[in-house]
């Protein structure tokens, strides 16, 4: 649903550049030459099954695991296997797997743990950023963040990930158990951000109807591999992706 | 009554001690989820740095006065530090990652080597040193028996509140107490969030090797005698009191330090001296069976 994707004047440099990437964790093979870019000002998605090697993608970009081959560029500059922290720190934020959130800290402090290492100078304005995406985050303000529900919880680790004020934002399934209601709000808020503020997004889903209508452009990872790519309106009119992420007509 | 409230005083001084150590175990623990069973020999080698320093200042006829004694503390956490630190690089940080009982095994290595490193280096004799702070004040007196609140009892309370206060500033206050909150909670998420989680680590081995050079220097003032083997006893005492006071909670450290410190003296006190180490696994024992969580545990308290 969201506008054009932004122009790409041709040969720009993308801000994230997965160049023939394998990885895996101990004898598992997750990712076999993975390649995909996303150009700044884009929401790219990648959608697929579950155990597909999505959330794998979204940590080897963060340094963890190492990948075993290929490079990771990110703006033009090479990151392969340097260490999550380092990484993190060139600008890079996720809201990973499971959210993560610090269940004994209050919803303030994590989101202030989002900017403490990453952003020197007062986080007031990326909280008031978080505030007016998500209301629900300064009525629970002092709140432990174990106690929150999931919904939530997604906000505040999106929230929390905004904190560093990134150039590239990396979610991991930010649907993931929650109603639709809530989605939908979770949803709109990316695309708002997108507009707004033209944050670079790469969004991991298996939610394929709501990711392809909301991203730019769309990969598909089956087993490891990418097996399609294209704009995300014509991903979805695909009949292969319709019987395999869309069957039931639920999405 | 007189007798009782020596007793307290004796407790109260020897509980702080365990309660230095017993904060270095919580805060690994904490944030690694290990016991670290070399703690109580990093706190023998903070004693032995003590001794050494204090001999060597004395040949050179500069032991004297309170800023001596500083210095010995502050040249004996440094060094302990390192010690802490070059365990943790060593023995521990190779092994995560690991099964969660090869750091364990790998302690228990540790704790052999450094006791006999001692052993060879410094000699099996105990080493005695002649007594730097004598004297005290007379609290009561009650017949022929007289209340003693010793100098060096004195200095060992008011440095161990010091030394907490300054930690718990460290730790609620400043960037390196949040990244260890952060990492204790959730360590892959914290380095998403750009900490630096094997320094954040490595700087919770060299803070609780410093609490337990404090203390080590603090037992070599109070007792006079130590050997390659006191580690052995204190380390495991430490450990009963971080767990009395629900392992992972640094409050509850200090509060099971002097909950230890206390029953163990009036124990002896009162029962038997001989049987005064029976007492204090007792309380492990009747602890891990009945509360398993400790006095303090998880919930009710911030941790690190």
């Amino acid at each position: 649903m969201s506008g054009k994707p932004p122009p790409r004047a041709s040969g720009a440099t993308p801000m994230l550049e997965v160049d023939r990437v394998s990885a895996g964790y101990g004898a598992v093979q997750a990712l076999s030459e993975v390649s995909l870019h996303v150009d700044p000002g884009e929401i790219v998605t990648l959608i697929g099954a579950n155990g597909a090697g999505k959330s794998t993608l979204l940590m080897t970009v963060c340094g963890a695991p190492r990948p075993r081959g290929g490079r990771i560029l990110l703006a033009g500059e090479d990151i392969t296997g340097q260490p999550t922290h380092a990484i993190m720190r060139r600008g890079v934020a996720q809201s990973p797997e499971g959210r993560r959130i610090f269940p004994r800290m209050t919803v303030q402090e994590n989101l202030l743990m989002g900017a403490e290492a990453l952003v020197k100078g007062d986080p007031a304005p990326q909280m008031e950023q978080a505030f007016a995406l998500f209301p629900r985050l300064k009525e629970r303000l002092s709140q432990r963040g174990g106690t929150l529900s999931g919904g939530e919880q997604q906000m505040l680790a999106i929230g929390r990930a905004l904190m560093s004020k990134p150039r590239l934002l990396l979610l991991d399934e930010p649907s993931l158990g929650l109603a639709p209601l809530v989605v939908k709000q979770i949803f709109d808020a990316i695309r708002l951000l997108n507009q707004q503020t033209g944050l670079t997004v790469l969004l991991v889903e298996q939610n394929a109807n709501l990711a392809l209508r909301l991203a730019h452009r769309g990969y598909v990872l089956v087993n490891g591999r990418i097996t399609m790519e294209g704009p995300g309106r014509a991903l979805l009119a695909r009949p292969e992706i319709r019987d395999a992420y869309l069957g039931g007509g639920h999405g | 009554m007189a007798y009782a409230l020596q007793q307290l005083i004796n407790g109260i001084s020897l509980g702080m001690i365990y309660g230095l150590i017993a904060v270095g175990y919580t805060m690994v623990y904490g944030i690694i989820g290990m016991i670290n069973f070399a703690h109580g020999d990093i706190f023998m080698i903070g004693a032995f740095v003590s001794l050494i320093t204090v001999l060597l200042l004395q040949a050179g006829g500069l032991m004297a006065g309170p800023a001596a004694i500083l210095l010995v503390l502050l040249v004996s956490m440094a060094i302990t530090a390192l010690y802490g630190w070059s365990v943790e690089r060593v023995a521990y940080r190779p092994l995560r990652g690991s099964f969660r009982l090869a750091p364990l095994i790998s302690a228990i290595g540790i704790s052999i080597v450094l006791q006999n490193y001692v052993q060879v280096s410094q000699g099996a004799r105990p080493k005695p040193m002649e007594t730097l702070i004598p004297g005290g004040i007379e609290v009561m007196r009650d017949g022929a028996f007289v209340v003693q609140f010793s100098y060096s009892q004195m200095l060992i309370i008011a440095l161990t509140l010091g030394v907490l206060a300054v930690f718990t500033v460290l730790v609620t206050r400043t960037p390196l107490g949040r990244a260890m909150r952060a990492c204790e909670q959730d360590r892959k998420m914290a380095s998403l969030l750009g900490i630096d989680t094997d320094r954040t680590i490595s700087l919770t081995f060299v803070i609780g090797a410093a609490l337990a050079a404090v203390a080590g220097t603090m037992y070599l003032l109070r007792y006079g005698v130590i050997d390659f083997y006191i580690g052995f006893l204190a380390g495991v005492k430490a450990f009963t009191a971080a767990v009395l006071g629900g392992i992972g909670s640094l409050p509850g450290a200090v509060l099971g330090g002097l909950l230890i410190g206390l029953i163990e003296t009036f124990w002896s006190a009162y029962f038997s001296v001989q049987y005064k180490d029976v007492a204090a696994f007792s309380i492990l024992a009747i602890t891990l069976i009945f509360l398993p969580t400790g006095l303090l545990g998880r919930q009710e308290v911030e941790k690190v």
